[in-house]
C-alpha cells in the first residue's frame, strides 16, 4: 500500500468521501504533516458554513440540546457537522467520548457527520484541532457546524475562536444570580439558554440572567443577547433557539463577518507561530538547556526569558525576512 | 547537561497519535456494565474510547467507526446473538472501506464460536474473567505492530 497523499485525500473530500473527512480530522488532531497541504488544497471552499458553539457546565444538557438542534436543522434540509469535545485525562491522556449516546438517532443520517474529539492538552474547552476540524467539515460542504465544548466552569471560552455564534447553556439549580454576574462565560454568550426549563428554579434563573444582561456594560458588540428557555429533552423551545441563532447570523452578516473571521484566523496564525518558534528555540536551538543552567546559577525566570528573547531577536536581521 | 535532563524541560508534545477505539453493544442485549468497565480501563491506559450506548445495529456501529476514524472496534455481547451480529458488523465495516480496523470483542461466547469468529476476521475475543489490563496490553501491542508495519502509509 502506498502512502495516502494529501492531494488524494483532498480530492476524496471534495467528492464527498466521509472516510476522507474523518481521516483529515485525525491528521489535524495528530499533527500529521499531511494536514497542512491537504487543507491548503481545499481552503478556497472554507468559510461557507455557519459555526455555532455550545458551551456550559457539565450536565447542563449540551449534547441533548445539540442533538435537538441538529434534528431541527435536518428538518429544514440543512446538512450538519457536529464536533463534540470531551475531556482527556491529565494523568493517562485517555478519554471516554460519550456525547454520541445522546445523538444516536442521527447516527445513520447521511446529512449529519458527528465527530467526538478529546480535549488532549487544551484547557480552554475545545481541542487544539477543533478549529481545523471545523475547516475540514466546512470544505466538505456541511452547512451548519455545531461545536459542543467540554463541560466548562467559569473561564474556559476558547470556543469563541471556533464559532461565529456562541450559545451558553445553563440549567437551574447551579448557583444564584451573582454567579450570573461574574466575569467570564456569560460575557462570551451571543445567546443564553436556560435548559431543563421544566425544572423548578428555571424561571428564577431566567430572570436572574435577564437582570445580569441589563446591568452589563462595556461590551463592544451590541447584539441584544436573548435568554431562551428550552427543554431539550422534550424539544420545547428549540425552534425559538433556532430563530435566535438565525437572528444572530443575520446580525453578523449586516456587520463585517469576513473581517471578524479574519481577526480570528489572525489569532490562529499567531498561536501557531508562537508554538512553532518557541518549540524550535527551546529544543533545537538549546534555549531550554540554557535556561536550566541559568536558573541553576540563581538567575530569575523573567530575567532569563528577557535575555534569551533579546538574543533570539538580535540574531534575526530584517533582510532575512524580506525574502520571497 | 545530560540530554535526559534537557528533555525534561521541553514541553510535552501537543500532538501525536493516540489509539482510538469504539466500544459497541450490538443487538438487543441490555447489559453494558462489562462494556463500561472495559471502556474505563482503556481510557485509563491512555486510549480515546468512543462509547455509543446500548442497542446499536451493525450499520450504526460501522458508520460511527467511519466518522470517528477509529483504529479498533470492540464489541460486547451477552445475549448469544454473536454469531449473527459480529459477522454483520464486520461486513458493514468492509462495505465502508474500513477493513483496516482491528476487530475484537468479548462476552459470553462458546469456545467453538470464538474459533469461528477468529477465523472470520476477528483478531481476538475475550471471555469472562479476563483482566482489563490484559485487554489494554493486547490492543497496545497489536497497534504498535500495525503502526510500525504501516509506517506513514496511513
Amino acid at each position: 500500500m502506498s502512502a495516502p497523499t494529501a492531494a488524494g485525500f483532498s480530492e476524496r473530500l471534495l467528492q464527498g468521501d466521509r472516510g476522507a473527512l474523518a481521516r483529515m480530522i485525525s491528521w489535524a488532531e495528530n499533527g500529521d504533516e499531511r494536514f497542512g497541504p491537504a487543507l491548503d488544497l481545499v481552503y478556497n471552499r472554507v468559510g461557507r458554513a455557519a459555526r455555532t458553539g455550545f458551551t456550559g457546565p457539565p450536565g447542563a444538557g449540551k449534547s441533548t440540546l445539540v442533538n435537538e438542534v441538529a434534528k431541527a436543522l435536518r428538518q429544514d434540509q440543512q446538512t450538519v457537522g457536529i464536533l463534540a469535545v470531551d475531556p482527556s485525562s491529565p494523568f493517562s491522556g485517555g478519554a471516554l467520548l460519550g456525547d454520541r449516546i445522546r445523538m444516536e438517532d442521527r447516527a445513520l443520517d447521511p446529512g449529519v457527520f458527528i465527530r467526538s474529539m478529546a480535549s488532549r492538552e487544551s484547557r480552554g474547552g475545545i481541542a487544539a484541532a477543533t478549529v481545523d476540524a471545523c475547516d475540514v467539515m466546512d470544505a466538505f460542504g456541511l452547512g451548519q457546524i455545531l461545536i459542543e465544548t467540554v463541560g466548562v466552569g467559569q473561564a474556559e471560552y476558547d470556543v469563541v475562536s471556533a464559532a461565529d455564534t456562541v450559545v451558553v447553556v445553563l440549567c437551574p439549580g447551579a448557583g444564584d444570580g451573582i454567579q450570573a454576574m461574574k466575569a467570564g462565560l456569560l460575557e462570551v454568550a451571543d445567546i443564553l439558554v436556560v435548559n431543563k426549563s421544566d425544572l423548578s428554579g428555571a424561571d428564577r434563573l431566567e430572570s436572574d440572567l435577564v437582570e445580569a444582561l441589563h446591568v452589563r456594560f462595556g461590551r463592544e458588540s451590541s447584539f441584544p443577547v436573548p435568554v431562551v428557555s428550552v427543554s431539550a429533552a422534550s424539544g420545547k423551545g428549540v425552534s425559538e433557539l433556532l430563530a435566535s441563532m438565525a437572528t444572530h447570523k443575520a446580525w453578523l452578516a449586516e456587520r463585517d463577518l469576513p473581517a471578524l473571521r479574519l481577526e480570528k484566523r489572525l489569532q490562529r496564525v499567531r498561536a501557531a507561530l508562537d508554538s512553532a518558534v518557541s518549540s524550535a528555540l527551546w529544543t533545537r536551538l538549546g534555549f531550554g538547556a540554557r535556561a536550566r543552567a541559568q536558573l541553576e546559577q540563581g538567575l530569575a525566570p523573567h530575567r532569563i526569558a528577557h535575555d534569551l528573547s533579546a538574543r533570539a531577536l538580535a540574531s534575526i536581521s530584517p533582510q532575512d525576512l524580506r525574502t520571497s | 547537561m545530560s540530554p535526559a535532563k534537557e528533555d525534561a524541560t521541553a514541553k510535552p508534545p501537543v500532538t501525536g497519535r493516540r489509539i482510538r477505539i469504539l466500544i459497541g453493544k450490538p443487538g438487543l442485549d441490555g447489559h453494558d456494565r462489562g462494556a463500561k468497565i472495559v471502556a474505563s480501563a482503556l481510557r485509563d491506559s491512555g486510549m480515546e474510547v468512543v462509547y455509543t450506548g446500548l442497542h446499536q445495529t451493525p450499520e450504526m456501529i460501522a458508520e460511527v467507526a467511519v466518522q470517528e476514524d477509529v483504529d479498533v472496534v470492540g464489541l460486547s455481547i451477552l445475549s448469544g446473538a454473536h454469531m449473527s451480529l459480529f459477522p454483520r458488523v464486520r461486513s458493514e465495516l468492509v462495505r465502508r472501506n474500513m477493513e483496516h480496523v482491528v476487530l475484537t470483542g468479548g462476552g459470553i461466547i462458546p469456545a467453538e464460536d470464538v474459533a469461528a469468529l477468529e477465523q472470520g476476521g476477528f483478531a481476538k475475543l475475550f471471555g469472562p474473567g479476563t483482566r482489563t489490563e490484559d485487554i489494554a496490553t493486547w490492543i497496545q501491542t497489536e497497534m504498535t505492530k500495525r503502526w510500525s508495519a504501516e509506517g506513514t502509509t496511513r
